[in-house]
């Protein structure tokens, strides 16, 4: 006997509601996945613009320094500087950095600066904003192939290394980030060995163009650029830059650098800009320069060739990349 | 009479279409508002290359999914999902000819040559296309079905060749990689696992003989 046959025919769905229902399942399930899927995208797409919360830096002068950018390059808005940041102790997505970044104490802070000099010393924040700055519009270019124009407010790094009076057998000088998982909770992530570390040797430290930034656009740094103080060595790739420095030592012997720690085929310790020498992954003959459509070539020692080559006369720059 | 809604074939591959154009119409949508972050071409790149492995994980899925769950009615949109991951391939190597190779089309040989992580990817894109135009009725009937489904299980060295492309290419923090690797090994083990069973069985019924 067929079962279906026992249904009361008074319990048997009419087929208007049985296809209502069945249009509102699909309806629910349509609305349902459009919005995961989307909701997917906006999770992973970029984030909006960022604002700047900084403070006016009282201290700068009109600077003498001539810029050396080409007519037809401009300076980078705010929210590109604030929005695409390398920052690995907070984030490796570049586009998050701003949002992670954003409780992270920079106020009180001190930089200790020792190891081989006359006059060791331990700097605050007070003292280091009190140091006449300039601004100083820099090229940035990055390993990764794009760059950006930065109006850094700062003051050459040989002003503070003259304050602590180098010894004369220093030949390098080492620097290290801030580093403290319970304000960086995603470095565990980051793949690099942290705290993050970069070394430059005496002459390029003393080297007028070698800064020690502390503003952009005339205000104090935001947390994603490094605030409250960063180097910048507009010459070399930007990872020399290190951001959040609170450690200065000089030394005479040529100091670990946490990119070479991590992959020493790939970044060596000068890393200057150099489109000759490519990174073994990818060329750095050109670069993406940030907001423009197309790309650009990248120039030696990146457009800084006038003023830093000699540094490196008789070196072989494939060698020492 | 109405179908049941796992029978509505009709009503998955219009599911599988908009969700898998969604993100595209996303991505077209945010670049006309010039909301595609601060460095577009660098997004776009990754977007349809993550878009890519999604899809061909989706069709790896197809398979555990009948066997385990009894969803047989998945297999009439493989196709489909394969299609997606192609489309969104040719979206990824459209993005590397115009923003990495600024569409002189002269250097890519030289690339791939030089550099492993293109050459990966280009070895996937490669394999996916034979089985793109192949992904018709009429095709399957002129190949014949084992020897269609012999072509089309490529799909596994496509799909290894992309997460290892993904993975090449990353500095120094590989958790995404690593998870498209993990669920791909994990679908790819399954089948392991399942054509081992096959072989034990068909010795017992050896020795039985």
């Amino acid at each position: 006997m067929n079962p279906i046959s026992k249904i009361p025919s008074n319990e048997i769905t009419p087929e208007e509601t049985f296809l209502n229902r069945r249009f509102f399942m699909k309806t629910a399930i349509w609305a349902g996945s459009v919005v995961a899927t989307g909701g997917m995208y906006r999770a992973f797409s970029p984030r909006a613009d960022v604002k700047s919360t900084g403070s006016e830096i009282a201290t700068v002068v009109d600077s003498t320094f001539q810029s050396s950018l080409g007519a037809d390059e401009k300076v980078n808005s705010f929210g590109e500087i604030a929005g695409y940041n390398n920052y690995y102790e907070f984030s490796t997505d570049k586009s998050a950095v701003a949002a992670k970044a954003k409780d992270f104490v920079t106020d009180p802070w001190s930089v200790e600066v020792g190891g081989l000099v006359g006059k060791p010393r331990v700097f605050g924040l007070e003292d280091l904003l009190k140091m006449e700055s300039e601004e100083r519009v820099y090229r940035f270019r990055c390993v990764e192939g794009w760059s950006m124009v930065i109006p850094w407010v700062g003051f050459p790094l040989v002003k503070l290394l003259n304050l602590v009076e180098p010894k004369s057998e220093a030949t390098h000088v080492a620097f290290e980030t801030y580093y403290d998982l319970k304000q960086m909770p995603d470095a565990g992530s980051a793949g690099i060995d942290l705290p993050y570390v970069e070394g430059l040797r005496m002459d390029e430290a003393m080297h007028p163009l070698t800064l020690l930034a502390t503003g952009l656009y005339g205000k104090t740094l935001p947390n994603q650029n490094g605030a409250p103080i960063r180097l910048v060595v507009p010459w070399k790739y930007g990872f020399k830059s290190i951001k959040s420095v609170v450690k200065i030592t000089l030394t005479n012997r040529e100091p670990p650098t946490t990119w070479s720690l991590a992959n020493p085929g790939e970044y060596g310790f000068y890393s200057n800009v150099n489109p000759k020498v490519d990174h073994p992954r990818w060329s750095q003959a050109r670069e993406r320069r940030i907001g423009e459509a197309g790309s650009r070539e990248t120039l030696m020692f990146n457009g800084y060739e006038a003023q830093v080559s000699h540094l490196y006369a008789g070196m072989n720059l494939e060698e020492d990349f | 009479m109405a179908v049941t809604l796992s029978q509505d074939g009709r009503f998955h591959r219009q599911l599988i279409f908009i969700n898998g154009l969604l993100p595209m119409v996303l991505i077209g949508f945010d670049a006309w508002r010039g909301k595609l972050g601060v460095n577009p071409a660098e997004f776009v790149t990754r977007a349809t290359g993550v878009m890519t492995l999604v899809f061909l994980i989706l069709t790896l899925l197809v398979t555990p999914l009948r066997k385990l769950l009894g969803w047989n009615w998945l297999l009439k949109q493989r196709r489909l999902l394969g299609l997606f991951a192609f489309y969104y391939c040719c979206g990824h190597l459209l993005t590397y000819l115009a923003f990495d190779r600024d569409w002189q089309l002269g250097t890519v040989f030289e690339d791939v040559v030089k550099r492993r992580f293109i050459a990966v990817g280009m070895f996937s894109f490669v394999l996916m296309v034979p089985l793109a135009v192949t992904s018709t009725n009429a095709m399957i009937k002129k190949l014949g079905g084992a020897r269609w489904a012999q072509l089309h299980r490529l799909t596994y060295y496509i799909t290894i060749g992309g997460v290892l492309h993904y993975y090449m290419i990353v500095k120094s923090d590989a958790t995404y990689p690593l998870w498209f690797a993990a669920v791909v090994a994990v679908l790819l083990g399954y089948r392991v696992v399942v054509s081992l069973r096959k072989a034990r069985e068909r010795v017992a019924v050896g020795v039985v003989k």
